[in-house]
């Protein structure tokens, strides 16, 4: 019976607790959520975005999701709740645009990509593209329908390089991951990946007769909130471009 | 009243009572648990029966004979299978050492052989990662001495899903264990059998039901792990990419084929609950 009535009090107070969470912590009137989804890559830019515009915009709630563009591109399709969509390749994009579930989207970034290496490796040293293609090389890259795959695809290709990859990975920052675990000797990935990754990952530069320069495109979903708006134009403003810049992308 | 009623000094009850008092227990089943039945049961079915309407059927058999689809669903078949054998060696010992011999921490390693069933399974990767990994507490060494690297090789699935799903051989075998009645070996033993000669043939078939039904929820948990494949082994055509992680890839440039993929998978489940029907996995219950 004590047993019982324990359990009664302990849920009394869950209800209770989560009732009094579910209060806005600022404690003032209700607030508006933006849901960005942004690729993968976006992690860094957008995590300061996204707190300057709530500083800039007090009552509205920043969401941020990143995933590879390929799979928010179909959560789009099917139906997340979503206001701002970013990704890495117009390719994405269009599987959106064409489903008109948004229109005009802006290219607001460019990035480059770079072989990492692990900084502190114990396997086979890379040290150009051209070793990925050598036996016994682990390599890993990201899958073919996501942007960075494709691009890494295209980048092999006009190196004239087959490349058998150990791991198709579903998005770059999983292919940052497997580097920095030391579990391959080498990934494709962006520049600004490695810069995100800090003292974990080496690039080894890709030669520019061989570089694929991958365009982000941004775009407010649907009929965009004024939120959504805002938020396209900060990315697109100067601010946006001083914190992509430092990020280490390229200007549009 | 019963003579025997008498003798002990039971009280006599009215049988009409006595008649009603049965027929409220053994009677008409309360009408109102249909209701939170019903929800459940169409909570859970749903989703099964929207996979069989919305299926590309015209693409099908276009979707199920291309070869990377086959290769993925060999490639489960057989890890999962060859994850089960390696569970009932390792589990069905395991399984008796727990239940019949008395050592100090018994309780603790029973409880950490079984926190794989509750854990996440892509926290079940990561720690696969750090163990058995290139760089791992343990794979370092594999790596150092024997040249051997476990992950992205099929055998990293089989790691990753044996990790998962040994955990469910070793509870449905304890829980066996702790009913078994020992009488059955104790006359056996009177009878002048060997310890071996009881393990098998007393002890064994026994357990037989036990055994099959974890073996069965051990090979479905294999078949389907997705969280620490992906982690652990990674995800190459071929030789690491499993049907769940197909349908999860699939999902992102060609939903058709994961809607294909997926009821592949929600087949084979159904085949193997019908093949292994209540007959065999009542016994285990019992």
């Amino acid at each position: 019976m004590l047993g019982r009535s324990l359990l009664v009090r302990v849920a009394c107070a869950g209800v209770g607790a989560g009732l009094l969470g579910g209060c806005s912590a600022t404690g003032g009137p209700a607030t508006e959520t933006l849901t960005v989804l942004a690729a993968a890559s976006l992690r860094e830019p957008f995590a300061v975005l996204g707190e300057a515009f709530e500083d800039a915009h007090p009552g509205v709630d920043v969401r941020l999701s990143f995933a590879g563009s390929s799979e928010l591109a179909q959560q789009v399709l099917a139906g997340a709740p979503a206001d701002v969509f970013a990704s890495a390749s117009p390719a994405t994009m269009q599987t959106v645009t064409d489903a008109g579930l948004a229109h005009d989207p802006v290219t607001f970034a460019t990035n480059t990509l770079v072989v990492a290496v692990p900084a502190h490796g114990t396997g086979t040293p890379v040290t150009s593209v051209a070793d990925l293609a050598r036996p016994g090389v682990d390599v890993a890259l990201c899958q073919a329908a996501v942007p960075c795959g494709a691009a890494a695809m295209e980048m092999l290709g006009r190196a004239g390089l087959t490349v058998e990859p150990v791991t198709l990975e579903p998005d770059v920052r999983a292919v940052l991951t497997k580097v920095r675990l030391g579990e391959v000797d080498a990934g494709v990935v962006y520049t600004t990946d490695v810069v995100s990754a800090g003292g974990d990952v080496t690039a080894v530069t890709v030669p520019d007769d061989v570089q694929v320069t991958v365009a982000y495109p941004v775009v407010a979903l649907g009929e965009p909130t004024t939120a959504a708006a805002d938020f396209v134009d900060l990315v697109l403003g100067p601010v946006g471009t001083g914190v992509l810049h430092d990020a280490g992308f390229g200007p549009p | 009243m019963t003579p025997v009623d008498e003798a002990v000094g039971v009280r006599p009850v009215r049988r009409a009572t006595r008649r009603a008092a049965r027929a409220r227990v053994q009677g008409r089943f309360p009408v109102v648990l249909w209701v939170p039945a019903g929800l459940a049961v169409a909570f859970l079915v749903l989703p099964l029966a929207a996979l069989v309407v919305r299926a590309p059927w015209p693409s099908l058999v276009a979707i199920l004979t291309d070869p990377a689809t086959r290769a993925a669903l060999l490639l489960s078949l057989g890890t999962a299978a060859a994850a089960t054998v390696v569970s009932v060696v390792l589990g069905v010992p395991l399984a008796l050492v727990l239940a019949r011999s008395r050592f100090p921490g018994r309780g603790a390693v029973r409880t950490l052989v079984t926190v794989p069933v509750v854990l996440p399974p892509v926290v079940g990767g990561v720690a696969l990662l750090l163990a058995y990994g290139r760089t791992g507490v343990a794979g370092q060494y594999l790596e150092l001495f024997f040249g051997v690297s476990i992950p992205f090789t099929t055998l990293a699935v089989v790691v990753a899903q044996t990790f998962v799903a040994m955990p469910f051989l070793v509870l449905a075998l304890d829980g066996a264990l702790a009913t078994v009645d020992d009488s059955l070996a104790e006359a056996a033993a009177t009878l002048g059998a060997s310890r071996l000669h009881i393990f098998l043939h007393v002890t064994l078939p026994t357990l037989a039901p036990a055994l099959l039904a974890g073996a069965v929820l051990c090979w479905a948990r294999a078949l389907g792990e997705f969280g620490a494949t992906i982690t652990f082994a990674g995800n190459f055509p071929g030789a690491t990419q499993t049907m769940p992680l197909a349908v999860y890839l699939a999902l992102q440039s060609d939903p058709d084929a994961a809607v294909a993929l997926s009821l592949v998978l929600l087949a084979v489940a159904v085949l193997v609950l019908v093949l292994l029907r209540d007959r065999w996995l009542r016994g285990a219950v019992r």
